[in-house]
């Protein structure tokens, strides 16, 4: 409920509202964008821009809670370097360094503390970045599942670079860089003991696959597809634009192992959380061009062009493989909790 | 949980039934039939989809806008948690709160609201042991695991999910298990179909049949519809090219004058139906009449457990007795189950009830009609 100040919570925070989708976003507009209105968290994009003398700096945080600890494919720590890694690349920085802080639960096994940090070791050098600072708290059993891991990313945005929702045109042209939905399906399959085989974390460092694509053509706005996946994020870059957004069902990318296991578990992978893809918008001019520079990085081999900006509006929808149509929402509710 | 064994996926048979060429042919086909059905008068094609998973497949390939007119889409009362009605919900909740026991359900039922506008989550909030499980036989598990609790599934669903229930719970008498039980609310959809149509106020020219029920009873139970009440029937899948097949069959039907029941998913549904699963159900279940949201009690439409398992019967065990009560406020969720209405037709639709705070169960189940349009657009 509104109060005098203007701030909006629910009575109880029910899981929903850590889903990534509407409810997420009702409660960071509503409270934490309003109680710390600034010109820098108004955008609410992956990372937050701020000016340091002549240079401009990314800057952002997030927070890592994944049950399990380690799934197919990746694990906390490799999570918690690719996801903030991925935040600050999408917002076209290159990422300075990395902060990590531990909550650690009592009794929790030291072999699987080193694991984890270990798999954090790696990907920040993959990512070519250095973990600079931290802080280490243990909390008494039962109070945290094992290990919660928080990472915080600075990086530097080169002259002349802007990318931003606002930006876009009628006609840009949107670009996925792979299959969809791996990491949200993986997790949930290993979470819940589900048995099925095959399927694996995206979970990946993009910085030096985006870096790529931005030095191959003109890229009006990027952003890796976590929590709420495609469809969420597309409803996010629609409403920010003030422009509608129309995708295309047979182009999108998703591995018949993962669509498979949706249509078992009746997930749709268009909602399912990714941790090492990401979309881009160009203009037609340079579409080409960027989705070769995509192609040509390992992680974005599976890149293809998926849909496209029309006039305004505000809303996405979804051409269907027969041929129909119809409205994609945001997530609304919980599709899988705890997935990063 | 114990562990499940690598289970191997198929491999991915979706694109087929996707072929936008093909649905391009379909969906031709369809416009040709409806426009000589027009043609021959001032027709109606209103078909009813009777399950909820159809409603839900519909709706996510967009097949409304597909479908040429005097085509009209209506959903039916198969969604097995719309269904349940507002006294039974209230029992639940009842069963819920007692000492000891823990409900293992299936997560659409959690947000289901009783009379009272509690629902199960409401209940756990209130120190409630309300779990969600998988499959039925986690719920068993629980029951192995924790033999101090009394573990209650609770047994929402049609014919598709009876055998699987009932399998669970020839596994529990086997293991003479004490502390499980099912609160039995199964329904049976052709004594529904029946009480519909004998009803005489709905307007619906054809039945799309539920491909997953009639994998379980076959074709044979539906005769009635097309022999009785001269209505057409197709039995169909449920991917989006199996729909247009069936809207496609439906109109031949209509343009021939001579209904019948045409299984068009011939892959699964077998005259006969699943003959183990049929005995499995007789074993455990006895015929009983259940009462359905906004339609009322109908006689037989139901399964209780036979003699043999009425120690397993949640509802007898805890002395939990039946009860009317009555619909929310402002919700025709008992319209839009009989076909009666469309969810926009609602004031509360994408208002006071969305799928975040659902007013009526059609919202709340992911099978639901009120989700399905909300999600997907009409």
């Amino acid at each position: 409920m509104p109060g005098k100040n203007g701030l909006k919570v629910p009575a109880k925070i029910s899981l929903a509202y850590g889903s990534g989708g509407r409810l997420t976003h009702e409660l960071v507009s509503g409270l934490f964008a309003r109680a710390f209105a600034n010109k820098a968290l108004a955008e609410l994009a992956d990372a937050a821009e701020i000016q340091a003398g002549r240079e401009r700096l990314a800057f952002t945080t997030d927070g890592y809670v994944v049950s399990p600890l380690f799934f197919p494919g990746g694990d906390i720590g490799k999570l918690a370097v690719c996801g903030t890694v991925n935040d600050l690349a999408v917002k076209g920085a290159r990422p300075l360094a990395l902060s990590a802080s531990f909550i650690i639960e009592e009794g929790f096994d030291g072999e699987l503390l080193k694991k984890a940090v270990l798999s954090m070791k790696a990907a920040a050098a993959e990512a070519g970045v250095d973990i600079v600072t931290g802080d280490t708290k243990v909390v008494d059993k039962g109070k945290a599942d094992g290990l919660f891991i928080s990472t915080a990313g600075v990086g530097l945005i080169p002259a002349g670079r802007k990318l931003a929702f606002a930006n876009l045109r009628s006609g840009d042209e949107l670009i996925i860089s792979g299959p969809l939905g791996d990491h949200g399906v993986a997790v949930m399959n290993a979470r819940n003991n589900l048995g099925l085989s095959g399927l694996k974390s995206d979970c990946a460092p993009l910085n030096a696959m985006l870096e790529k694509a931005l030095a191959a053509g003109a890229v009006r706005a990027m952003r890796d597809l976590t929590r709420g996946g495609l469809a969420t994020s597309l409803n996010e870059a629609a409403s920010a634009a003030g422009l509608s957004i129309e995708l295309d069902e047979e182009k999108v990318p998703v591995s018949p192992v993962t669509a498979n296991a949706c249509a078992l578990l009746g997930l749709d992978p268009l909602y399912s959380a990714n941790e090492g893809r990401a979309m881009l918008f160009c203009p037609p001019s340079s579409s080409a061009k960027v989705l070769r520079a995509l192609r040509s990085h390992r992680y974005g081999r599976g890149a293809v062009r998926a849909g496209r900006v029309l006039g305004r509006g505000g809303d996405v929808s979804l051409r269907t493989a027969v041929g129909g149509s119809r409205l994609l929402r945001m997530l609304e509710g919980e599709q899988l909790p705890r997935i990063c | 949980m114990k562990k499940a064994s690598g289970l191997k996926l198929p491999a991915d048979t979706a694109p087929l039934f996707r072929d936008r060429a093909l649905a391009a042919r379909m969906v031709a086909a369809v416009k040709e039939k409806a426009s000589r059905l027009a043609a021959s008068g001032p027709r109606r094609a209103n078909f009813m989809e009777v399950c909820g998973t159809h409603t839900m497949a519909i709706a996510a390939a967009g097949l409304r806008r597909l479908l040429p007119p005097p085509v009209k889409m209506l959903s039916g009362p198969g969604c097995p948690v719309c269904v349940t009605s507002q006294g039974d919900i209230d029992r639940l909740i009842e069963l819920a709160l007692i000492d000891g026991v823990t409900v293992a359900t299936f997560g659409d039922m959690l947000k289901v609201k009783g009379s009272k506008g509690l629902d199960l989550q409401a209940a756990r909030e209130k120190g409630a042991d309300v779990r969600v499980v998988y499959s039925p036989l986690d719920a068993l598990e629980i029951a192995r695991t924790e033999p101090s609790r009394k573990i209650v599934f609770i047994g929402v669903g049609f014919e598709t999910t009876a055998p699987v229930i009932g399998g669970v719970l020839v596994r529990a008498r086997a293991a003479a298990l004490k502390n499980f039980f099912v609160a039995p609310l199964f329904k049976l959809v052709p004594p529904a179909l029946e009480a519909l149509l004998s009803a005489g106020d709905i307007e619906v020219d054809g039945f799309i049949m539920p491909g997953h029920v009639s994998a379980i009873i076959g074709p044979e139970p539906y005769r009635f519809v097309a022999e009785k009440y001269k209505v057409p029937c197709v039995i169909a899948g449920f991917e989006p090219l199996d729909i247009l097949r069936g809207v496609d069959a439906l109109l031949g039907q209509m343009l021939s004058g001579r209904p019948e029941v045409d299984t068009e998913y011939s892959r699964v549904v077998k005259a006969g139906g699943n003959p183990a699963a049929l005995k499995l159900m007789a074993e455990v279940f006895a015929p009983a009449d259940a009462s359905w949201r906004a339609i009322g009690r109908i006689p037989g439409s139901g399964l209780s457990l036979s003699p043999a398992y009425r120690k397993f019967d949640a509802f007898a065990q805890f002395g939990v007795k039946e009860r009317e009560a009555p619909e929310p406020k402002g919700c025709i969720c008992g319209l839009v189950l009989t076909g009666k209405a469309s969810p926009p037709d609602c004031r509360l639709f994408g208002k006071a009830c969305t799928p975040s705070s659902a007013v009526g169960p059609c919202m709340v189940s992911s099978e639901g009609a009120c989700a399905a349009w909300f999600k997907y657009g009409g």
